[in-house]
């Protein structure tokens, strides 16, 4: 491991056990996060990405359970963690901002006494030099009149401006790494846009690390040094931006990029994957994706594909890179 | 789109995998159908009862009150007292059989029975005017649960109707009928319904006499009035609130966009998605009302003698406590099982099926 | 092209009296005074920011609320209360919310076949069953899902039910609410598609609604952009991506995130300072101003009327960027 690395994840499962039976919502993902770096996770409903974020910091609410596998932050296993440790921990070393921001906040409160009970939790500071804090913060978030804002609810708050809140809440006692789960899905463009600009400028400034969720590959390659893209609770690929879209190796990934509207392909048709999202609780054997893959093969049925080192800036787990070279050393042997 | 070009997987290492080649041979779509299985068909209903049946206060509630319901059925076709009837032994009245405790003879009975007289044994003693108690509670619990079932249908009919209507119609007529619910919520309903018997009863006094009601008595009819004047209100209350919400799904507006009549959409769309929560509320309501019956009775305005109620078995016993304590212990459990078993059991139900509480 | 275009919407208003507190009536104009046409045949793009109307534009053409205010021409035959209950087959809408949108208590081949009830669109159960069949296999579903029922299913097939029913008693036009905005990315490009080959096959007109300007630049031959209950903007679709002329529209535009690394580094996004002002206190003039970079005092005078700046591209702006 090296210095630069803050947080590893190896072989994480997570489960919900409902009535219906077992929903294995993550089933192995390991991957590693750098000081200063931004890592996008990226899948669509069900693929356990906003689970995987809800594991990290230990917030599963039942029925849901980490079933196996390590988070190890700066060397320390935090599913060890005890109760009293996660507190201090929570918040001040990993903090988190959700999706909506008109239901992650609470409306009975009004938004200084949210933002200065954030503070007050986690540092030592007098109710004066809190309340100076929680000002720094809305300034430093964008937030114009703060003094006004402090005493305002949150239902009198924006979308956008709410969204800033939140993330001066989560910044409020500068943590290592800041976990976004789908920040931006709830707001309109032109204040996602604003406010990915300003997480871009903040990460600059603070030089924290941050794990983007999302579903939207645009938001994906803008900010993301890092890529993870998850499918039914599995690591498709992984790698930097220019990887996993110029040069995708898993057949999910290519499906994705494929049946996105692209600016001026109008008259393209879009090349859907064909059926309907995988039944968490009954994960099929062998690679999840198999049954919507134009190019599935046997052994994509009946064996799930190891991650594959494709360069060392990416790893794809997929039978399709396997076979790629097998038929490119048959082409060589016949020549 | 770009220049870039990606460094070359490391062929060896790949290469010297041991892989069955056969394997990479491409899946046919046969196999990849099978691949993935669909889930079982389930209604909303028979996903709802499976989940009732999990829940084992339900379920013990449920078997309670079966065993209750068999037990009124049942019981007056094995017992071969009446509810009026005073023991009588020989055709003669058997004036030691006053207040028997459960499960004894009375003196003049064990005379008979040592003379070859076959007689049924008294389960729970005897009262004090040498009436079967057993056949007393069975009946009184017969009474208290008819009530309550009457009572709510009642309810249920003109909260139905009325809440659907408010619902519906929304703006003025709905604000009105609203304010008129408001007024009646307010009202005494202990208050009125004395008030009530009174009156009815100077006012049917003699007419109802011979007819069928007179069983029941002026003071039950009073009682199925009232319930009928007040306690709809919050089942009206209820229903409009869920057409409300109800009206705002998207399905309804597609049942505008398609032609439908107002009608059709409340047949088909509104009132069978608030069926459940109605149903769970009358389930709840039934506890309520028979509990409100035995309470009448209890202060005297309920069934007319000699016609028990568990309330009014509960009433005359409490005079008789110190001597007799069984008496009242009989009519209170009974009481006391009934409203559990119906609370416990709507509990269940609005867990098993209320859209808003699925995980 | 001088045939009378199938959809003639003009200068439509629906204003909602909402109560700010117990003695004062606001008006919120959710739609002031748009208009448009669309062809047969052809695909009409709306796109805007939440709040903008577009949603109520739609709803408002099938009459679900009522105008405050305008006219709605379609083929020709303005339509009135009196008259729309005729013309309910002829245009149908599908919504968003693949959740609500479907009685969850009636199964798909009811849902699908209610329509067909309604206007009495069969002689005899069989045909019925027939229609039905045919109905879910034209959007891609198995006519043995019409046993099943709606929470069965994942969002892309529930929307397609949804189509399905919007096209049992053949529309000619149909407004698309946002139909794929709740809906997972792979399963959108299905359901885009399928939009797209029942154009082609049958020939309908669509009203296109949606946020998402990827979406929309995809299916439509025009867009027209709305802000706070008013068209801005309005031009075909390669003119609204390629020139467009409202600084609005210029970012919006900007702020698409795209899915293409070397292309998100090197693009200039213009962020709009300030926040969308409350539909309900309405600054006078030109709605966008307190957000624009280029207004002046002649913004604040009056609101600027749609004028033609190239050919078949409007703009209502008094300084409309090259």
């Amino acid at each position: 491991m090296s210095e630069t690395t803050l947080l590893q994840v190896k072989n994480l499962h997570t489960s919900f056990f409902t009535d219906a039976g077992e929903v294995q919502a993550v089933n192995g993902i390991s991957f590693n996060l750098d000081r200063g770096k931004v890592l996008g996770i990226v899948g669509e409903s069900g693929s356990g990405k906003s689970v995987t974020a809800y594991s990290l910091m230990r917030i599963l609410t039942d029925p849901g359970r980490v079933t196996e596998g390590e988070v190890l932050f700066k060397g320390e296993d935090v599913l060890k963690y005890s109760e009293q440790k996660m507190h201090s921990f929570r918040g001040s070393r990993i903090s988190m901002i959700f999706q909506d921001p008109m239901t992650s906040l609470n409306p009975v409160y009004t938004v200084g006494n949210q933002l200065r009970e954030a503070i007050k939790i986690h540092t030592n500071r007098n109710p004066k030099q809190v309340r100076e804090r929680a000002l720094e913060m809305l300034q430093l978030v964008g937030v114009n009149e703060p003094e006004k804002r402090l005493k305002q609810y949150p239902y009198e708050l924006s979308g956008g401006m709410r969204q800033r809140v939140m993330i001066a809440m989560a910044l409020a006692c500068e943590p290592d790494v800041l976990i976004a789960d789908e920040p931006t899905t709830a707001l309109d463009v032109t204040i996602q846009a604003q406010i990915l600009e300003l997480m871009q400028d903040l990460q600059k400034k603070m030089g924290m690390s941050i794990i983007m969720i999302t579903h939207d590959l645009g938001v994906i390659a803008d900010i993301c040094d890092e890529i993870i893209v998850m499918y039914a609770g599995r690591v498709c690929e992984r790698g930097t931006a220019d990887e996993i879209f110029y040069n995708p190796c898993h057949e999910y990934t290519k499906g994705l990029i494929r049946s996105i509207p692209k600016f001026g392909a109008r008259h393209e048709k879009l090349v859907p994957i064909a059926g309907s999202p995988v039944d968490l609780l009954n994960l099929p054997a062998g690679c999840a994706f198999a049954s919507r893959c134009d190019c599935a093969m046997k052994i994509c049925l009946t064996e799930h594909p190891e991650e594959i080192r494709m360069n060392d800036k990416h790893i794809a787990a997929c039978w399709m890179n396997v076979k790629k070279v097998y038929d490119e050393a048959k082409e060589g042997e016949k020549q | 789109m770009s220049n870039y070009t990606a460094d070359k997987i490391p062929k060896k290492k790949l290469l010297s995998l041991q892989l069955d080649l056969s394997k990479f041979e491409r899946a046919t779509d046969a196999e990849k159908e099978q691949h993935e299985t669909m889930r079982e068909s389930t209604t909303f209903f028979r996903d709802g009862m499976h989940k009732l049946f999990k829940n084992p206060l339900a379920v013990i509630s449920m078997i309670v009150l079966v065993l209750i319901i068999a037990t009124i059925i049942v019981a007056p076709m094995i017992v071969p007292y009446k509810y009026s009837e005073m023991i009588t032994i020989d055709g003669r009245r058997d004036k030691t059989a006053k207040n028997l405790a459960p499960l004894t003879y009375s003196v003049n009975e064990q005379k008979a029975i040592a003379a070859g007289q076959e007689i049924f044994p008294h389960i729970f003693g005897t009262d004090e005017l040498c009436r079967d108690y057993f056949i007393r509670v069975v009946y009184g619990a017969r009474v208290s649960l008819s009530v309550g079932f009457f009572a709510s249908l009642i309810v249920l009919i003109i909260g139905l109707l009325y809440g659907s209507i408010a619902g519906y119609a929304g703006g003025r007529t709905d604000l009105i009928m609203m304010r008129i619910v408001d007024v009646i919520y307010s009202l005494p309903d202990v208050l009125m319904v004395i008030l009530l018997s009174v009156v009815l009863d100077q006012v049917l006094g003699t007419s109802l006499q011979g007819t069928a009601l007179a069983a029941l008595g002026s003071n039950m009819i009073s009682l199925f009035i009232v319930f009928g004047l007040l306690y709809w209100v919050g089942m009206a209350r209820l229903v409009r609130g869920q057409i409300l919400q109800i009206k705002t799904n998207e399905y309804v507006l597609a049942a505008r966009a398609m032609g439908a009549k107002p009608s059709r959409i409340i047949r088909k769309h509104i009132l069978p998605n608030c069926m459940s929560v109605i149903i769970i509320s009358t389930a709840l309501q039934i506890p309520s009302a028979i509990f409100t019956e035995s309470f009448l009775s209890f202060i005297g305005l309920g069934v007319q003698a000699p016609m028990p109620s568990l309330g009014s078995l509960a009433n005359a016993a409490r005079q008789a406590l110190q001597a007799y304590p069984y008496k009242l212990f009989f009519p209170a459990i009974g009481i006391c099982l009934i409203v559990l078993s119906f609370n416990l059991l709507g509990d269940g139900l609005r867990d098993a099926f209320d859209p808003k509480l699925r995980r | 092209m001088s045939q009378t275009p199938l959809v003639d919407v003009r200068h439509l208003k629906e204003y909602f009296s909402v109560k700010s507190d117990m003695l004062t009536k606001l008006q919120l104009k959710a739609v002031d005074d748009v208009s448009f046409t669309i062809e047969k045949g052809e695909t009409l793009g709306l796109v805007g920011e939440s709040g903008c109307g577009k949603t109520t534009v739609g709803r408002t053409l099938l009459r679900l609320y009522k105008p405050t205010a305008g006219e709605f021409y379609f083929d020709g035959n303005l339509i009135t209360d009196d008259n729309i209950a005729k013309y309910r087959k002829d245009m149908q809408i599908v919504f968003q919310d693949p959740y609500s949108s479907l009685n969850p208590r009636m199964t798909m081949g009811d849902i699908v076949g209610e329509p067909l009830d309604i206007h009495h669109l069969y002689s005899s159960k069989a045909e019925r069953r027939d229609k039905i069949a045919q109905l879910l296999q034209l959007v891609g579903l198995n006519s043995e899902h019409a046993r099943r029922y709606a929470h069965e299913f994942s969002g892309g097939q529930r929307q397609r039910v949804g189509i399905a029913r919007a096209l049992a008693v053949n529309p000619r036009f149909i407004v698309c609410d946002e139909p794929v905005s709740a809906l997972d990315v792979s399963i959108q490009a299905q359901i885009i598609n399928t939009f797209e080959e029942l154009q082609e096959k049958l020939g309908i007109t669509y009203l296109f609604i949606a946020h998402d300007l990827l979406v929309v630049q995809h299916m439509s031959r025009r867009i027209a952009v709305m802000y706070l209950g008013k068209i801005v903007e309005i031009a075909p679709a390669d003119e609204i991506i390629y020139h467009p002329s409202h600084p609005y529209t210029k970012s919006l535009i900007s702020a698409i995130p795209l899915p293409d690394p070397n292309a998100a580094r090197e693009r200039h996004r213009i962020i709009l300072e300030g926040d969308v002002p409350s539909p309900l206190h309405m600054p006078k003039g030109c709605p966008f101003r307190s957000r624009c970079r280029y207004a002046t005092a002649e913004c604040a005078e009056q609101c600027p009327e749609l004028k033609e700046i190239a050919s078949g591209h409007q703009v209502a702006c008094y300084h409309p960027q090259g």
